[in-house]
């Protein structure tokens, strides 16, 4: 996974060429092996990001996915100092945080606004970390930028199948455990007086939260994570407030900024994290300023003709 | 980042110091690092106080993107951070208090200009060869012991500058920060120094960049404020005490830095941290 180059350049160096036939386009991109498997590693990912996504959106806890995607990064560093796989690391520390936000936090793992101080503090402090292995490992310098902001190379069939059960298990926990967190969500109070676990659900998010992070991270990198996790639900959720309508477009956009991003990156000698994140903030700017024109719709019928 | 000959620590702390400043790069540093220390120190404490955490630390991670954005076009990196930061903030400022509050949308501008910083930096490296890919590196996390005799030298003198406009505004800035609107019902220019304490928030993260980087910068800009309004209720002596945290920070952190093979913006995150966390044990065991 964690190889030199920031863009494709020097992986499809040479005969990559962007035709009018989108045909022929599609087989060149898929042509080669590694792009496959970033095309399957990246579908999988978006589709976990997107739904985790909403959820994190929903409860407010977006600087969560930030904080674990920074203690990740520490933990990738890590674990490769020692002679690990950076990607164990990177998902033991994610769990580590995750459970840590659970046990320190308030109730809901939501923290209020003096508290991001320390959150800040904690993300800080693990960034730092992560440099200080980088030093301490001296030949792993310039695996540092896949970390930061991600790459989609030489992601191998093993590291695919990992990915695959990862999501599958992860997603099959989350659709087991969604109504009744998204009640708990919503009203916490009041789900809490129906009997519904309120605390078990929070932490068992976190968890998810922290599996959905490590993946994305694979993708965006620790810097960028913001556009796989969290704008595509922030998306949906400015468009539509129904929560199954809203997961579904929150999965699609994800999925939507991941494959055009990958496309785009193969073509073209540039980062597929600078992609991705240019469609997700583009994507929320332009329903933004949809939403800030006046709406047709308030206008009576008759006055349509 | 400078490979060190592995000097020796001694007990005897004059010598020490005396040895740290016999080389120029150390001397360099500690110029430049002592002044954005106070100024980090003394800005933050404000920081935390009007509730700008989050935009700061925004703030910095964009010149990561401004940075690299000079490289590549050819001008002196300095000044484009200034300048950038400078718009950024007084952008963010403009766009008022909503903002503040929207993490989502911050945070997925700042993946965007972050998305354009890596963009930026592969056109660099691609632009002057591979072996500079380390650039970023040194914006990310810094390079204190890089500095040139002239960059210490600007870090210096615009630090000064900006420490003395702060410390004038103090006052007002103070009753602004706390209390606007009986601050501009006494006749307190509150959006005047609003705008003010955003060009010196700029400035702060700007010089604050080279030397510890881009994503460590909160390290001396927001916990020295942070732990020092937990200890000491007092503005002034929370101002003050910001201000030699900051610097006590740095300081061990260069010396450190200096005889072991340790980054110094890690020791310096390192330190602050550990700092916060005893101080929030301590808190919780004595309540």
């Amino acid at each position: 996974m964690l190889h030199t180059p920031i863009g494709f350049a020097d992986a499809a160096a040479g005969d990559v060429q962007l035709s009018w036939n989108l045909i022929a386009d599609a087989q060149q991109l898929f042509a080669y092996h590694f792009m496959q498997n970033a095309f399957l590693a990246g579908t999988l990912i978006a589709l976990l990001a997107g739904a985790v996504g909403y959820f994190m959106v929903l409860r407010g806890q977006s600087f969560a996915g930030h904080m674990l995607a920074n203690v990740g990064f520490a933990g990738a560093v890590g674990a490769k100092l020692i002679g690990w796989s950076p990607v164990v690391g990177l998902l033991v520390f994610c769990l580590g945080a995750a459970l840590g936000i659970g046990v320190l936090g308030e109730r809901n793992g939501r923290m209020q606004w003096g508290q991001g101080v320390a959150i800040g503090t904690v993300q800080t402090f693990a960034l730092g970390l992560g440099i200080l292995f980088v030093q301490l490992s001296s030949s792993y310098a310039a695996g540092i930028y896949t970390l930061l902001f991600g790459a989609v190379l030489g992601i191998s069939d093993r590291d695919v199948s990992i990915i695959a059960g990862t999501t599958v298990v992860t997603l099959a926990v989350l659709v087991t455990i969604a109504r009744p967190l998204l009640f708990a969500s919503i009203d916490p109070d009041v789900a809490e007086a129906r009997g519904v676990p309120v605390r078990l659900l929070d932490n068992a998010f976190l968890v998810l939260l922290a599996f959905a992070t490590a993946q994305a991270v694979q993708v965006v990198g620790v810097l960028l994570i913001f556009a796989l996790l969290v704008t595509p639900a922030a998306i949906a959720q400015q468009v539509t407030a129904r929560p199954t309508a809203a997961v579904a477009l929150s999965i699609l956009l994800a999925l939507l900024f991941t494959w055009v991003g990958l496309a785009i990156a193969y073509f073209t000698p540039y980062p597929v994290g600078f992609f991705i994140t240019s469609l997700a903030f583009g994507t929320y700017g332009l329903v933004r300023l949809f939403q800030l024109l006046p709406k047709t719709r308030a206008r009576p019928q008759g006055e349509l003709l | 980042m400078r490979t060190l000959v592995t000097q020796q620590f001694t007990p005897n702390l004059l010598e020490d110091v005396s040895e740290m400043l016999s080389f120029d790069f150390m001397r360099y540093a500690f110029l430049a690092g002592t002044v954005l220390a106070i100024l980090a120190g003394l800005v933050g404490y404000f920081i935390v106080l009007r509730n700008l955490v989050f935009a700061t630390e925004a703030l910095s991670h964009m010149t990561f993107t401004g940075a690299l954005g000079a490289a590549i076009v050819g001008t002196e990196p300095m000044l484009g951070l200034y300048g950038a930061t400078t718009l950024v903030a007084l952008g963010m400022g403009a766009l008022g208090p909503r903002v503040r509050a929207r993490d989502v949308e911050v945070g997925t501008v700042l993946a965007w200009i972050l998305g354009m910083g890596v963009l930026f930096l592969s056109l660099y490296t691609s632009k002057s060869g591979t072996s500079n890919s380390s650039i970023g590196v040194t914006y990310l996390f810094g390079s204190i012991f890089g500095l040139e005799i002239k960059q210490a030298q600007q870090v210096a003198v615009v630090g000064v500058l900006a420490i003395v406009v702060l410390l004038a505004v103090a006052r007002p800035l103070l009753f602004a920060s706390i209390d606007p609107d009986v601050a501009a019902a006494r006749g307190v220019p509150v959006r005047t120094l609003s705008a003010v304490f955003l060009v010196l928030v700029a400035i702060s993260v700007a010089e604050a960049v080279p030397a510890v980087g881009a994503l460590l910068s909160s390290a001396l800009l927001i916990t020295p404020a942070a732990i020092a309004q937990r200890l000491v209720a007092r503005p002034f002596v929370a101002l003050l005490l910001s201000a030699l945290l900051a610097l006590a920070f740095t300081w061990v952190g260069l010396t450190i830095g200096f005889y072991a093979p340790y980054p110094v913006s890690f020791i310096i995150s390192a330190l602050a941290f550990v700092t916060y966390v005893l101080v929030v044990i301590w808190q919780r065991l004595r309540i």
